[in-house]
């Protein structure tokens, strides 16, 4: 029994070493890639873009994946994170840049997580879609609110926020924010979080307190927009409300979805992805909020039991029987 | 006097709520599912109004008719594309699917009509009301008059026909009502071709008052309205119709007197407020969940 | 001592008394049965009985300790589980997942051990692993253990509902028809199982069934409902003999 436990603590450790160095590894090749010039200048500019996207849609991943609730408030704290950090930086300038920037991230993430619980509490403990409604009315507010007030340069916005992010800071928040997603999912707290998405009523009967769970979730996901929103702040060094509207945490949602909504490697994917593809084909510009609609609708019909029955008959119908292996596609369901 | 005044803007643009209202409570009490797309339904109705009259230069009744006939179609039309597929599906897959769908309708207009405003001359030419002091303008009184016309007939539908007591019976209890003979998929298609249609009439009102065509012109109201359906107990129809009225009347007097900026904020204020202290709204019933 | 204490407990929807002045009490370490008609009432007092409704009248008292009010996650951990009529899996999660949630209130480690994967983690982990391991092989599914349940067969689904309820570590077990659907083979062996898992983790079981000669073969105590009151209440031969039972069954 003693030997077995040291081995699993060996291959704990084994782990934890492969997936530091696979972490230093990835910095280091962006890195070289970005400054050897073997990525195009225009990928170059966009490898910021894309490591806040993937903060965004990991961590909405947390809410949509995860808890199976919607949120289209996303855009929203993420403004609250940019806003209240650059109004920090911007106001407390005595401090040196490193200290600064560490205390604005902090702020812009619990502010954004402030507002996640207050705008969770009378949502969650409710049964019904209404989340979706109240986050996006969420985010209409609080566009209405930074834009008539003095302090955040109404629609004019905020200018000059120093630009203490970089290429580290937002990998480091990146890999953050995917390390806390993975290692939720896999734990006693992603576990309830995910019965409750799957079953609310079983949940409770198990003892699990479904509405913490729920805020808890939610609030996690707001953190981390607010970082990003931190980030975005002091890497653009420009704000606009227009910035945190609807279409953004429509984009980030799509991010999610095409992903595979709570997968998170195919969610980091679908982030550079259609990071970068826009930016890649802009004379398609006009046509790109057309087909993230469409790729919503689609992907959601799809996934529907009733479509995939469908499917799979109009499969079996050109497939002979006995050519598709059963077991093989039970073992692949089964990993999950 | 401005008091006054500002009440009956209130009920104007609360009566507009509250035909929106309806469409998403019936969907709502019939297929559970919030149906993100009711906003955009409105913005399709002020759209094609505006083709109707100043581009194929129709006469105004026709076009209303139309008009009507579009977003009735387009209802229908997106229940049995989009949701009706995904009737066992999770709810977030269908809420998901209605982002989509209203997504869709935004980004087609956006193409067709791009986003720089399109003026539009409202064709409701009635003499404004003068009663003592106070000015009732000639769309105010329209206004009133087809909201009315349009709740009382509703609420003789629902309860006098058929097919009425049909979507009663399906919202109250699905498989029972189906068990009853009662063919279920009509029942929805029939809810959101009513709700489609209210919505038109209440583009049409809303595009004459506002006369400023944009590709999100339902988003705002199509929220507000959902406010007053949870705000009058959401499955409930009288409750969508007191709903818009008194949501209307608040925002119009905080507009006047606290805060146009901040008008918007305390309509959702009292979206949270409700959830909070009555999740059932004012006429809303109590369910209890079957386990 | 009485475990649970159930007294003049009703509940009404709307103008219908769905339960209305019942009466029972179970011993602990009782294999105790609930039946009647459809429509009877069983499922509402289950219902009733883990907070999922809340009763108009009447008292639930377990261990002394009165129920009423509490939310169905606060009676859980105050020892009541139980299992769905119809199955309320987490579909999209492995058997061994599903008994794991059940552990949740079992096995503690903090939320920051979680995100940054502590020592703490890991061992509590593992021992999260063995407990659910160990109460799948009562239910013979520890080969299934990474399964995802949907894809269980359904008398497996029932199955993995009970073992599920039991890592909750209940003092009161509440079984919603668990043989419903199996066929006499399946049903025979689960009745087996069921008082194994009762002698084997000290526990008391109150069971709903419809089928009237496996419920008088197993329990000890019957309470027979129709039209939400109680009609009889006994020994199996005394239940069987009420000529109440017989009409409430048979008919006129």
């Amino acid at each position: 029994m003693n030997g077995m436990e040291k081995k699993g603590n060996r291959n704990v450790l084994i782990k934890s070493v492969i997936a530091l160095a696979a972490i230093i590894l990835g910095y280091v090749a962006v890195y070289y890639m970005m400054e050897g010039g073997i990525l195009s200048r225009q990928m170059t500019s966009l490898i910021p873009r894309i490591g806040i996207n993937i903060i965004l849609a990991v961590s909405l991943s947390i809410t949509v994946g995860f808890l199976g609730e919607l949120s289209l408030g996303h855009a929203g704290f993420m403004a609250i994170g940019a806003y209240a950090s650059a109004i920090f930086t911007t106001q407390a300038a005595g401090l040196p840049g490193f200290l600064s920037f560490v205390f604005a991230l902090i702020i812009g993430g619990v502010m954004a997580a402030l507002f996640g619980v207050l705008t969770g509490i009378p949502v969650l403990r409710l049964r019904g879609d209404y989340l979706a409604i109240v986050t996006l009315a969420f985010t209409e507010i609080i566009r209405s609110v930074i834009n008539t007030m003095s302090i955040t340069g109404g629609a004019m916005g905020l200018s000059s926020i120093p630009e203490y992010a970089n290429y580290t800071w937002i990998y480091i928040f990146g890999i953050l924010t995917i390390l806390v997603a993975v290692n939720l999912k896999k734990s006693r707290h992603g576990r309830a979080i995910l019965s409750v998405r799957e079953n609310y009523v079983a949940a409770e009967a198990m003892g699990i307190p479904v509405t913490k769970f729920k805020i808890l979730a939610f609030t996690v996901a707001a953190f981390f927009a607010g970082i990003a929103g931190a980030l975005y702040a002091h890497t653009y060094s420009v704000l606009r409300p227009g910035n945190f509207d609807y279409n953004k945490s429509i984009d980030i949602l799509i991010f999610v979805v095409l992903g595979g909504m709570g997968n998170i490697p195919g969610t980091i994917v679908a982030t550079i992805l259609l990071t970068y593809l826009p930016e890649k084909f802009r004379e398609f510009g006009d046509y790109r909020m057309l087909t993230y609609a469409l790729a919503l609708i689609i992907i959601m019909l799809l996934n529907s039991g009733e479509m995939k029955e469908k499917i799979k008959g109009f499969f079996r119908k050109i497939v002979p029987q006995g050519k598709v292996k059963p077991k093989k596609l039970q073992e692949k369901k089964g990993e999950h | 006097m401005e008091f006054i005044e500002q009440l009956i803007n209130g009920l104007r643009s609360g009566s507009i709520f509250a035909l929106i209202a309806i469409g998403y409570t019936m969907v709502y009490g019939i297929a559970k599912m919030i149906n993100f797309a009711h906003g955009d339904i409105i913005m399709v109705g002020a759209y094609s109004l505006y083709i109707f009259i100043a581009k194929v230069n129709l006469p105004p009744v026709v076009a209303v008719i139309l008009t009507m006939l579009v977003c009735t179609i387009l209802g229908i039309t997106i229940e049995k594309v989009a949701y009706k597929p995904l009737r066992k599906a999770p709810s977030l897959a269908v809420l998901i699917t209605a982002i989509g769908v209203s997504y869709l309708l935004q980004s087609l207009a956006l193409l067709i009509f791009k986003a720089t405003p399109i003026p539009f001359s409202s064709f409701i030419e009635v003499p404004a009301l003068q009663i003592g002091k106070i000015t009732i303008s000639g769309i105010t009184i329209v206004t009133f008059l087809v909201t009315t016309v349009c709740m009382i007939l509703l609420t003789l539908f629902i309860n006098r026909t058929k097919i009425g007591s049909a979507m009663r019976a399906v919202s109250e209890d699905k498989q029972a009502a189906q068990l009853m003979g009662i063919n279920v998929n009509r029942t929805i298609s029939i809810t959101f071709a009513i709700g489609s249609m209210l919505a038109a009439i209440a583009g049409i009102l809303f595009i004459s008052q506002y006369t400023s065509l944009r590709p999100t012109l339902g988003t705002l109201p199509g929220i507000k309205a959902f406010v007053a359906a949870v705000f009058g107990g959401i499955g409930s129809i009288p409750g969508a119709m007191l709903g818009g009225l008194l949501l209307g009347v608040i925002e119009s007097l905080s507009k006047a007197y606290i805060s146009t900026e901040l008008a918007d904020a305390i309509v959702f204020g009292i979206l949270v407020l409700v959830l909070l202290v009555k999740p059932s709204g004012l006429l809303g019933k109590n369910r209890i969940e079957k386990v | 001592m009485a475990l649970l204490e159930v007294k003049n407990l009703g509940i009404s929807f709307g103008g219908l008394r769905a339960v209305d002045q019942v009466n029972f009490s179970i011993k602990e370490g009782q294999l105790y049965g609930l039946i009647g008609p459809n429509g009877a009432g069983k499922t509402t007092l289950f219902n009733l009985l883990t907070g999922v409704y809340q009763p108009t009248d009447g008292s639930i008292m377990l261990q002394d300790k009165l129920l009423n009010g509490k939310k169905p996650a606060q009676i859980n951990r105050a020892g009541i589980a139980r299992t769905f009529q119809n199955i309320r899996l987490f579909k999209k999660m492995t058997v061994l997942d599903n008994v794991k949630v059940a552990l949740h209130n079992q096995v503690h480690y903090s939320l920051f051990a979680t995100l940054f994967k502590l020592p703490s983690y890991w061992k509590k982990e593992k021992e999260m692993d063995k407990m659910a391991l160990d109460i799948l092989k009562v239910f013979d599914l520890e080969g299934q253990a990474s399964v995802l349940a949907a894809n269980l067969p359904y008398g497996k689904q029932r199955k993995l509902e009970i073992a599920r309820a039991l890592a909750t570590n209940p003092k009161l077990l509440l079984l919603d028809e668990p043989a419903a659907g199996m066929n006499p083979n399946e049903t025979e062996e689960l009745m087996q199982t069921i008082r194994l898992v009762r002698d084997r983790y000290k526990i008391t079981i109150l069971l709903i069934e419809h089928d009237m000669k496996l419920v008088t073969g197993i329990c000890e105590e019957i309470l027979v409902l129709n039209f939400g009151m109680e009609l009889a209440k006994g020994t199996p031969s005394e239940v069987l003999n009420n000529p109440e039972v017989i009409t409430a069954y048979l008919g006129e």
